[in-house]
């Protein structure tokens, strides 16, 4: 009964809201943040257009409505296009894919705490859709579907290009998300809890994880956009190799669609970022809007640097895909494999230990020694984490990883191979 | 003979990839924040072009609206697209002009010879660019058509100023 009282109590506002006043604000909370979702859609397809086009020294989009109506142009473009249906392709499937690969991103923004608990007249307002008390892991497993949808469509279309950019999907996409989930245990560890309302709390009252925790934050930041398909990961689609990957066979709507879903992935990663590394909706340095009592001020005030973060982090998005070149495929995999996850191993039980050597020592979890020992160690870790990337040869080698003595081994190898006939002489 | 393994030893500050990645960002965000673009925005906008571009054609006119040809042949003859059609003809006081001048626009490869043949300076190429039609047979230029255009003609290349100065 206890565990049960405690995750009610996370959820469970202070004056709990009548049943008619919470099912009309969830209804009004769901088409609020479906529209503002579409409508981010919409507009960041404009923002990248335009930012790649300034990176460029272009104008970008500006002959529709000054280039702000360009999203509406390409929506009405996009509906009336012809739907190509290819002959080979399994259709169910050719269908549902775009579906699988749009949801899961819409669905992930249910458990992401936005802004701080609107105190109405009427009781309390959770200013998130819905309040899992497993919120993180729920995260997880909606985010670790949205590879079926990709899967699908490249299966489905019945094209080896489209195959090949799903195979690419999925093995990256399964690679990544170990070291996303493992990078996200120190966060984890420090809150003492899975609901993303808890962490934005732990974070709001002790320190943001990101100065605790920047060796985490750089592996999910990273994992984040492999898991997102963004350069430089954007091998299921890369054009110079296989024309646009999965979605190589779709047109009009069904094509939109997967295009919404990397734009949703992006806003979600980049507010799921926010929420575990950067606070959430806290407004650093006071803990003003923590506190009751909870007014509409202070929710409009947290749900303005909510924004402010998320978009800081859907413009790191495009920073660096209109700067970094795309890995190649054994480059991905080596350092997904060979570098984040020991990396985010080792974190783990360094934090974890940190953790404990520190309790241990009579310093509790939110007096300053606490985090200033975790800031120290995290310090040092960034930097001997600099020191070693800055060599540049973990990722498989631009750089021939031969050593000079199997060099030598191979020479003579090749030279014997030479100075003997190839084939023994035949006559004419 | 050996296989012919390169291995290079090449300094910190070129294998880095923080440092590449941390300069590229940087050399991003710079150009993001210039606000000088290298964009011509066309239609409002032109390039200017050269002095000697060659364009589509242009019949020259006297002053009381003939067109200048005395269909002398020469610009059938010299044309290697052969894309120009030329009938003579010749008036009771013995004054020879076209009856017919087409020139096929599709078919011409505008090297300007026509122009430099011409004795009677009466064809020439233009500096010219926007000739869209909505039809194939729009680009065959009659005689008409090639006297009614107004736009600049082109300059033919003078061996004493090479670079047109």
């Amino acid at each position: 009964m206890t565990p049960l009282v405690a995750l009610l109590q996370i959820i469970g506002p202070t004056t709990a809201p009548g049943l008619g006043f919470w099912f009309l604000m969830t209804i009004i909370k769901l088409i609020v943040i479906f529209t503002v979702y579409m409508l981010g859609a919409a507009l960041l397809t404009l923002a990248e257009r335009k930012i790649s086009a300034w990176m460029q020294d272009r104008h970008g989009p500006n002959r529709v409505g000054k280039g702000w109506l360009q999203p509406i142009a390409d929506g009405v473009k996009n509906f009336v296009k012809e739907e190509t249906y290819p002959d080979a392709a399994n259709l169910p499937l050719f269908i549902l894919a775009p579906v699988i690969s749009f949801i899961p991103a819409l669905i992930t923004w249910a458990v992401i705490p936005f802004a701080a608990p609107w105190g109405s007249r009427w009781g309390l307002v959770e200013m998130v859709l819905a309040p899992l008390p497993v919120g993180f892991l729920f995260i997880l497993a909606i985010s670790s579907l949205g590879v079926y949808g990709i899967v699908l469509a490249g299966w489905s279309s019945n094209n080896k290009y489209a195959l090949l950019g799903s195979i690419r999907s999925s093995a990256q996409m399964v690679s990544y998300e170990i070291a996303m989930g493992m990078s996200t245990i120190p966060v984890l560890l420090l809150a003492g809890n899975v609901s993303l309302s808890q962490i934005v709390n732990q974070q709001a009252f002790e320190t943001w994880n990101v100065i605790n925790l920047t060796v985490a934050f750089f592996i999910f930041l990273v994992a984040a956009f492999a898991e997102t398909n963004r350069l430089p990961f954007d091998l299921p689609e890369a054009e110079s190799e296989l024309i646009t990957g999965y979605h190589t066979e779709y047109s009009a709507m069904k094509f939109s669609l997967f295009f919404i879903a990397e734009y949703c992935n992006m806003i979600t990663a980049s507010a799921l970022m926010a929420t575990l590394f950067f606070g959430g909706w806290d407004v650093p340095f006071t803990l003003w809007d923590n506190l009751a009592p909870h007014t509409g001020l202070k929710t409009l005030v947290t749900l303005g640097f909510f924004a402010a973060k998320t978009l800081f982090f859907l413009f790191l998005f495009m920073w660096i895909r209109w700067t970094l070149p795309r890995f190649r495929y054994d480059q991905l995999m080596s350092l997904g494999w060979k570098f984040m996850l020991p990396l985010a191993l080792a974190y783990i039980v360094a934090i974890a230990s940190l953790i404990v050597v520190l309790q241990y020592l009579g310093f509790a979890q939110g007096s300053w020694p606490f985090h200033l020992g975790l800031a120290m160690f995290n310090i040092v870790a960034v930097i001997v984490l600099f020191m070693i990337l800055d060599r540049g040869r973990i990722i498989s080698p631009a750089y021939s990883r031969l050593n000079q003595r199997d060099i030598a081994e191979l020479r003579a190898v090749a030279g014997a191979r030479h100075a003997a006939p190839l084939l023994p002489e035949t006559g004419d | 003979m050996s296989i012919g393994v390169k291995v290079v030893e090449r300094p910190i500050q070129q294998t880095s990839y923080v440092r590449a990645t941390l300069t590229g960002m940087a050399h991003t965000l710079k150009h993001m924040l210039n606000p000088e673009k290298v964009t011509t925005q066309y239609p409002e906008q032109k390039e200017s072009i050269s002095k000697r571009w060659r364009g589509t054609h242009r019949m020259l006119t006297t002053e009381d609206g003939k067109a200048k040809c005395v269909g002398c042949g020469l610009c059938p003859t010299v044309c290697p697209a052969n894309c120009i059609k030329l009938v003579p003809g010749e008036d009771e006081k013995g004054n020879r002009y076209p009856l017919v001048f087409e020139i096929d626009e599709f078919r011409c490869i505008f090297c300007g010879y026509c122009q430099e043949v011409c004795p009677e300076e009466a064809i020439h190429v233009g500096r010219h660019y926007e000739n869209a039609e909505f039809s194939r047979e729009g680009f065959v230029y009659d005689l008409e058509r090639l006297m009614a255009q107004t736009h600049p003609v082109s300059e033919l290349w003078d061996p004493m100023d090479p670079k047109g100065e």
